[in-house]
């Protein structure tokens, strides 16, 4: 799977309370939701993702609190990737549970610019900045995690493996 | 093993586990409220399963938005008021008859030693304050949870934490805390077990233990765990009739990496906006003027708190312009300061006192800051616009310096205000 998209940046410590602050926790709309994604740092940020954009975070992306509802807001704000330096757990845990890829890229902070045109091979982890030429490899999902990825998130997953069964 | 170890070994039915192994664990307690429950709800109905696993081994808490402070969340109440009744959920903490969730769980006997608990909140870690493997986990996650009683877990690496010394007067475990924070980093754990020990923390209260496992989140930490000992099983005992088999690390047991800790010379600490790991000692910070301050939270809202900010507070007057949010954690810390006179103590000086809920800490209600505010907060994060506003400023610290701060309108060291007692 492929995926290729502008780059938004962010810095460290982006923490779940900026990607959804808790007032918006009440909606369970996620196309609701993904009207406030980022709204702590960039009330403009639903607008600019819309496109499908690919964010690129720098250490800890996602620290903070276990809402399910951040990787939604940024996954239905036309979000289709993120890539860190690393992130917290539940967060990441919560993104691939929800379908929004989620990849460790060691370096990508300092290689990627905002507005940088970028290519992920999800199968290879290889990461391309196709402005500047750089070439990175991020660490690679697991088998188990790309066909939850492959099925768009943990409940279809769940329900595909259950028909399987019966 | 460890005792993280040895826990995850035993709720996979495995004789060994080590760092990296991915095991299948039998959760033994899932908890989840009012804002991650509804969508728990949603994702449990999606999945198309029709009973939860076991009605007894799960606890819902309305303890956010606390009672209903909008249409919507009355919704969300009743969203989640409905799924305990059709599931028949005995263990529902409807609002009035608990408080805030990390409080309630151990305080109704549903936090043991030795079990592995998961709940849809970050600081479900606390419960590590007993012995237990305790963690946060997502809403989808929890339904998963609900439905088949089980979830996946990577066997974490465990640093340990040793805290030796003793505290001088006004020093409290939430500066202990800070300071920790402030050495391991608001990534420092990421992925990781935290195991904390040494003699302060085996001279600390249950309530203080709880302060530090329920921070253990701010470094990133799936879980921060102390070994149970005879005040842990005391207090266990006094909550529920129900068997559990404490666990304690093994002699040989492994870490990947021993932190030393000494608190002898500890002055008060404060977390400084935005990040929990910007942490200074109050001395440098001092003067910094407030709007707000609030003592209460899953952090800090406990008797020994309010008795605590109390003492400070007694037969004096908050700052004419500062607003004093006190809220006790539960129903039962609420009745308790209430028989202590501290309630009383608390409004004569000024403040406003509000029923056990998460209050102000995540910006939902009850004290939301305004562009340019600043507010001391007891709670346990000060990102931005985590109180309210994007543009306003919080500040951690014990109850005690919250205490004092409220008195003066500007970040004060406890110490000061109660004469440098030693």
């Amino acid at each position: 799977m492929e995926i290729s998209g502008k780059a938004i940046k962010f810095g460290a410590n982006i923490d779940t309370d900026v990607i959804l602050p808790g007032p918006y926790l009440v909606h369970t709309d996620p196309y609701e939701l993904a009207k406030h994604a980022m709204a702590g740092l960039d009330l403009e940020f639903p607008q600019k993702a819309a496109e499908g954009v690919i964010v690129v975070g720098d250490k800890n992306f996602g620290c903070g609190s276990s809402r399910e509802q951040a990787p939604i807001a940024l996954k239905y704000s036309g979000v289709k990737c993120v890539l860190a330096e690393s992130f917290a757990r539940i967060f990441y845990r919560n993104a691939i549970t929800i379908g929004l890829p989620v990849l460790v890229c060691t370096g990508v902070s300092g290689k990627v610019k905002e507005g940088d045109m970028l290519t992920v091979n999800l199968q290879t982890g290889k990461v391309e900045n196709k402005t500047n030429g750089a070439v990175m490899q991020s660490t690679k999902l697991p088998e188990f995690i790309m066909e939850i990825l492959d099925d768009g998130g943990l409940i279809e997953h769940l329900k595909r493996r259950i028909e399987t069964h019966e | 093993m460890n005792i993280i170890e040895k826990i995850l070994a035993n709720a996979s039915g495995r004789k060994h586990v080590s760092p990296d192994d991915i095991v299948e664990a039998k959760i033994d307690m899932a908890m989840t409220h009012d804002l991650t429950g509804p969508l728990a709800i949603k994702s449990f109905r999606e999945i198309g399963a029709k009973k939860v696993w076991n009605k007894d081994k799960i606890v819902i808490i309305l303890d956010h938005l606390v009672p209903a402070s909008s249409v919507i969340s009355a919704g969300l109440h009743k969203i989640v008021r409905n799924f305990a009744e059709e599931q028949n959920i005995e263990n529902f903490y409807d609002v009035g008859r608990g408080g805030v969730c990390h409080q309630v769980m151990p305080e109704k006997g549903h936090v043991r030693p030795g079990e592995v608990i998961v709940g849809s909140d970050s600081h479900t870690c606390t419960y590590g304050a007993f012995g237990a493997f305790a963690t946060g986990i997502g809403s989808t996650e929890m339904a998963a949870v609900f439905t088949t009683g089980k979830l996946w877990f990577r066997v974490p690496e465990v640093i340990k934490v040793d805290v030796e010394g003793k505290f001088q007067k006004w020093v409290t475990s939430k500066d202990m805390t800070l300071k920790i924070i402030g050495k391991i980093c608001a990534d420092g754990a990421i992925y990781k077990g935290l195991e904390f020990g040494g003699s302060i923390i085996r001279d600390m209260t249950v309530e203080g233990r709880m302060v530090l496992s329920n921070m253990a989140v701010e470094m990133g930490a799936k879980a921060g765990l102390i070994e149970p000992d005879q005040k842990t099983l005391d207090y266990v005992n006094a909550r529920t009739d129900k068997p559990f088999n404490p666990i304690v690390s093994d002699k040989d047991a492994e870490y990947e990496k021993v932190l030393d800790v000494d608190v002898s010379d500890l002055e008060p600490q404060v977390a400084v906006p935005h990040q929990v790991d910007k942490i200074k000692p109050v001395t440098e910070i001092e003067g910094t003027e407030i709007n707000q301050a609030f003592i209460g939270s899953c952090t800090n809202g406990r008797l020994e708190d309010l008795q605590s900010a109390a003492k400070i507070l007694k037969g004096k007057k908050i700052k004419r312009n500062v607003r004093l949010i006190v809220i006790p954690a539960s129903q039962e810390i609420y009745l308790n300061a209430l028989s202590e006179g501290l309630i009383q103590a608390f409004m004569e000086s000024g403040a406003t006192i509000g029923n056990p809920n998460c209050g102000p800490c995540l910006g939902g209600h009850m004290g939301i800051l305004a562009d340019g505010e600043t507010c001391i907060s007891t709670s346990n994060r000060n990102f931005i616009g985590r109180m309210g506003s994007t543009k306003s400023f919080v500040y951690l610290a014990s109850p005690a310096t919250v205490a004092a701060s409220a008195l003066t309108g500007k970040i004060t060291d406890p110490r000061e205000t109660m004469g440098k007692v030693h």
